[in-house]
């Protein structure tokens, strides 16, 4: 990771000699909830339909009065980061060095709608006093923080669908730097309310039919999801000596912005295309360097156009095995990057790449290796990690091997 | 409504609410100790018991309520 991106500097730049290993994964979705539920619904056929987590039961993480001021979706994010927490085993690190990044795109609304509509019904004055710490984006990482007693940095990034990338990248670059020596970084979202459903489908993003089959000719919108996913990110050297697993290492990262319209993205993917030169850049890499891309593959007809043209870009017709686990997760929007992060991390672990599921016939503008009806090797080396906001958010991140 | 019919309604209307075991609700059990529930709690328990014997609480009757009790007397004093 780069430390500075000096031009005039010998090695263009200083770069970190700190490393940044993953050491636990905690992921609640639709395709299961915990490391192994996960990975393997990655591999389940899907039902078409939205990708609610029917039946979540909070009770093993929340008793009923911490309930009463947890929204679903920070429900999801303390449960995520148990699991992750757990997967990495004891840090033995001071709450100082500790801190807890995490993205969503709208935090509490099912509690804001509910209380909205009570309001209206009953009048303002029997809203809950808990609606502010109910709704609040940055009630997520706060929660994780008390939970675990961390008291490092703790910030919530919302930056749309690119939230929970954002969040995993600056978590990292604040190991690399040395301000922390671990961080719980991901995302979290529960935004399957009747007015945000409404207010996507009036925008016609959502699958008409209920099918994410990303990069598909016959796409025609995503499906809404929601989840959680944490990764405990921690000093390389020092998860070396707790003898701690280490799935992967976060080699770079990138943030940039289309600046061009609130929800399109910039023709030709110009704006993606140049966050993932960045993201080489920072990992001091070069394309031919990667051997799997984790694309963002939302399905609807614009974001698959413009992202593979980005990819068309950069690697040309060496284009390294690309899927979308949004096939099989529907878009779980600020959480989607951490769960996809954590299926990088386990494509690492199993050597598989999952298959972008729903998918059959590509679309023939998209020149890229898409791995579909069948998982496929993964041959180890560098994986890219994208995720693209609405707001025109653009966020890369690059992974690779924890070295041997 | 008696004194013991209005407490035990009260202590239903306070169990349901705060999620506290039945035995711990006594007149003199303290809120933040006894109880353990903050400023955020017992307003939200107000309005519970505002709405149960359909009674109007203002914030300025909360100063110095600390105690099961206390509250209680607030409470069957507006009935």
């Amino acid at each position: 990771m780069r430390l500075t991106w000096d031009s005039n500097h010998p090695d263009g730049g200083l770069r970190a000699t700190r490393k940044v290993a993953i050491v636990g994964v905690g992921a609640v979705s639709v395709a299961g909830i915990g490391k192994e539920e996960f990975w393997n619904g990655l591999f389940q056929p899907t039902v078409p339909g939205v990708k609610r987590i029917e039946n979540f039961d909070p009770s093993p993480w929340l008793n009923p009065k911490e309930l009463r001021r947890y929204d679903r979706f920070n429900q999801f994010g303390v449960a995520a980061a148990d699991l992750a927490m757990k997967d990495a085993g004891d840090l033995g690190l001071p709450s100082e060095s500790v801190g807890v990044f995490m993205g969503s795109g709208v935090g509490g609304l099912e509690s804001l709608e509910n209380q909205i509509i009570l309001a209206q019904q009953r009048g303002y004055n029997r809203v809950t006093p808990f609606l502010v710490p109910l709704l609040m984006t940055n009630a997520g990482s706060a929660s994780i923080a008390m939970r675990f007693e961390l008291r490092g940095p703790c910030e919530t990034t919302s930056t749309a669908c690119a939230s929970s990338n954002h969040a995993i990248a600056n978590a990292a670059r604040l190991i690399a730097t040395g301000r922390c020596d671990a961080m719980l970084a991901g995302g979290q979202e529960a935004a399957i309310t009747p007015a945000a459903t409404a207010g996507f489908t009036n925008m016609t993003a959502i699958s008409s039919c209920g099918i994410s089959r990303p990069f598909d000719v016959e796409r025609d919108g995503f499906v809404q999801a929601e989840g959680a996913g944490v990764l405990v990110l921690e000093e390389y050297e020092h998860a070396v000596s707790r003898g701690a697993h280490v799935y992967a290492i976060i080699e770079g990262a990138a943030s940039n912005e289309d600046a061009y319209h609130i929800t399109a993205p910039l023709p030709g993917g110009k704006g993606a295309e140049a966050c993932m030169r960045l993201a080489l850049d920072d990992a001091g890499i070069s394309p031919d360097m990667v051997t799997h891309i984790n694309a963002h593959g939302t399905s609807t007809p614009l974001n698959d156009l413009s992202e593979s043209q980005a990819i068309y870009s950069i690697f040309g017709d060496n284009c390294p095995p690309v899927t979308s686990v949004k096939g099989t997760l529907g878009h779980a929007l600020g959480a989607a990057g951490a769960l996809e992060a954590i299926a990088v991390a386990l494509t690492y672990e199993r050597c598989l790449i999952p298959v972008t599921a729903n998918t059959k016939s590509i679309d023939e503008d998209m020149k890229i290796d898409l791995v579909m009806d069948e998982p496929r090797d993964f041959k180890k080396g560098h994986v890219i990690s994208n995720s693209f906001g609405f707001g025109g958010h653009n966020s890369c991140i690059v992974f690779g091997p924890a070295p041997a | 409504m008696d004194r013991e019919e209005a407490f035990s309604r009260f202590k239903d209307c306070t169990v349901k609410v705060l999620h506290v075991e039945p035995e711990k609700v006594v007149p003199e059990a303290t809120f933040a100790e006894d109880l353990e529930i903050d400023s955020l709690d017992l307003v939200e328990l107000v309005m519970a018991l505002e709405d149960e014997f359909s009674i109007s609480v203002p914030e300025s009757d909360l100063e110095g309520v600390d105690t099961v009790g206390k509250a209680f007397d607030l409470v069957y004093g507006k009935l």
